[in-house]
């Protein structure tokens, strides 16, 4: 019950933008939940670096609202395919395709750095996540909510400088929520932080996905993690998607429950496996 | 336990009175050396009249008002000199750090530039400008071009591409990612030129007011060498090491101003 009120009140806020597009959703979709989340479609897709093709043509569909993670080994492609979502490359062929055309914000990247302005205040950093509309009236009242959302709403006048790890990551969340985007592109943003932090983080994403139900895309190398969070895993080898393997455990998900430990053990088998034929050639 | 380790510490522990004093402890040691050395005739006064002896020669030239427009005169010289300079360095350095043509453009020719020695265009300078305003200011603002220009370019292109990158994505204009990123970016780096700046700005100009002015610090000295007033040479010698320092304090001054996100200028 909880859990609902929180996701209308949430919605209730960006209801004016969205309106006519989750009607749209609604109609199309009849029953389904409604998600402000952007489907995603992608086509042959390739990507080569000089005469490295690090894509050889990858196919995806991706419904809106869905926790996807990708995992591989390191080199497999996998963050390469995480820029090209999130526009930061251009593709060599092939084509990454949203449903409907997205906005400037609807598509939002968090880094594996927290890529923080060490010379401009938390709340100003989170500020710059609303792009274009940073200079609207509302800007800072935005940026506050979205810091009180990752429970830091208290630093919002330090120096990134005085952060711990953790911190400075959740302020860069923050920055990327703000704007309220449709798509989050998570590029292994909790790959530097300790263990604990680490699970904090993951519960932190968890939640926010669900309160403001975009469609996430996790490039991680922790499979557990993969597991924990998403509904949907796929293996990248050698530029192709290898496995596609829909985790149907309900949430909240018990980190250390046997369900679990079983899906990360036979993605884990299929990875080392891959890998050895790999070294045997 | 290392040295460094105590340092917060000991830091924690300064009265803010005290720690003001502390760095002006040797200056005023030395003074007092070099009075007791006049007093007792170790120093004969022909050589280096006492403190004493230079304090009064300065109150005379300051009671007939010649010290303080000289001061004037030269502190008005480098000012401009170095807004000059300092503007030219940091314009070509920002269009050199942010266009690639540019660079190509002028780079090669201001490196070649800048092994020249400043001070050896002084016949040329004298030649061009005689011992005009224009003859101090143009060597000023040469001396001062480089480290402007240099720093300002090195700051520029050791921004952090991923900051930049970042940016991009949250969708700044070219002006913005120059005003929220490239420029705070840069500005540790500008003010080491600036400081480095700031010394060359005093010693072109006291250089180029000895060799030929009729009017500043450099020309009194050097007026007082020809009567033998050495009392007033000391006196101008000192005043450009307060100059100096006086230049110096207010760059940090700035620094601490604008770089307060900088973990080394932060007050804990």
């Amino acid at each position: 019950m909880q859990e609902a009120l929180r996701l209308r009140r949430s919605d209730a806020e960006v209801r004016d933008r969205t309106n006519f597009i989750e009607h749209a959703r609604l109609r199309r979709h009849g029953a389904q939940v409604s998600s402000r989340g952007l489907p995603l479609t992608i086509r042959n897709l390739r990507k080569s670096f000089g005469a490295n093709e690090v894509l050889r043509g990858i196919d995806l569909r991706i419904p809106a609202g869905q926790f996807v993670a990708i995992v591989g080994r390191s080199g497999c492609g996998k963050s390469t395919l995480l820029r090209l979502i999130a526009g930061l490359e251009t593709v060599s062929a092939g084509s990454v395709g949203f449903g409907e055309t997205a906005a400037a914000g609807d598509v939002r990247m968090m880094f594996q750095e927290p890529r923080l302005l060490p010379w401009a205040r938390v709340l100003s950093n989170v500020e710059v996540g609303l792009g274009r509309e940073r200079t609207s009236a509302d800007a800072q009242a935005r940026a506050e909510k979205a810091l009180t959302e990752v429970g830091l709403g208290e630093k919002r006048g330090e120096w990134p400088a005085v952060l711990s790890g953790g911190q400075k990551q959740r302020v860069a969340l923050a920055r990327a929520l703000v704007s309220h985007p449709r798509v989050l592109a998570f590029d292994e943003p909790l790959g530097a932080l300790d263990a604990l932090t680490r699970i904090s983080m993951q519960l932190l994403l968890e939640r926010v996905w669900r309160d403001q139900t975009f469609t996430a895309i996790l490039v991680t190398h922790d499979v557990a993690e993969a597991v924990a969070l998403a509904d949907r895993v796929l293996v990248i080898e050698d530029g192709l998607v290898s496995h596609d393997v829909t985790v149907d455990i309900p949430r909240p998900r018990r980190r250390g429950s046997a369900d679990l430990a079983a899906l990360e053990g036979s993605i884990l088998r299929h990875l080392l496996q891959s890998g050895d034929d790999l070294s045997e050639k | 336990m290392s040295l460094i380790d105590s340092l917060p510490r000991v830091r924690g522990l300064k009265l803010p009175r005290a720690d003001g004093l502390i760095p002006w402890i040797v200056p005023l040691v030395i003074i007092l050396i070099w009075q007791a050395a006049c007093v007792t005739g170790f120093v004969p006064a022909r050589v280096l009249p006492a403190p004493t002896d230079v304090a009064l020669a300065g109150w005379k030239l300051l009671l007939s008002g010649e010290l303080v427009r000289n001061i004037w005169v030269s502190f008005w010289r480098a000012s401009v000199g170095f807004v000059i300079g300092g503007g030219i360095g940091f314009a070509f350095g920002l269009a050199n750090g942010l266009s690639q043509l540019s660079s190509k453009l002028t780079d090669t020719t201001l490196q070649m530039v800048r092994n020249i020695p400043h001070l050896a265009l002084i016949p040329l300078v004298i030649l061009w400008f005689g011992i005009d305003e224009s003859a101090k200011l143009f060597l000023v603002a040469l001396g001062v071009f480089f480290p402007i220009y240099l720093n300002t370019l090195h700051g520029i292109r050791t921004v952090d591409p991923q900051l930049i990158e970042m940016g991009r994505v949250y969708g700044m204009s070219d002006g913005e990612l120059f005003r929220r990123v490239i420029f705070p970016g840069a500005l540790p780096s500008i003010f080491v030129g600036v400081r480095f700046a700031l010394g060359i700005m005093w010693l072109t100009l006291i250089v180029a007011e000895t060799i030929a002015a009729s009017s500043g610090l450099g020309y009194m000295a050097m007026q007082a060498r020809e009567f033998m007033l050495i009392d007033v040479v000391v006196l101008s010698i000192l005043i450009y090491a307060l100059l100096g320092k006086l230049a110096d304090s207010a760059s940090r001054a700035l620094e601490r101003l604008t770089l307060s996100w900088h973990p080394a200028f932060q007050k804990h």
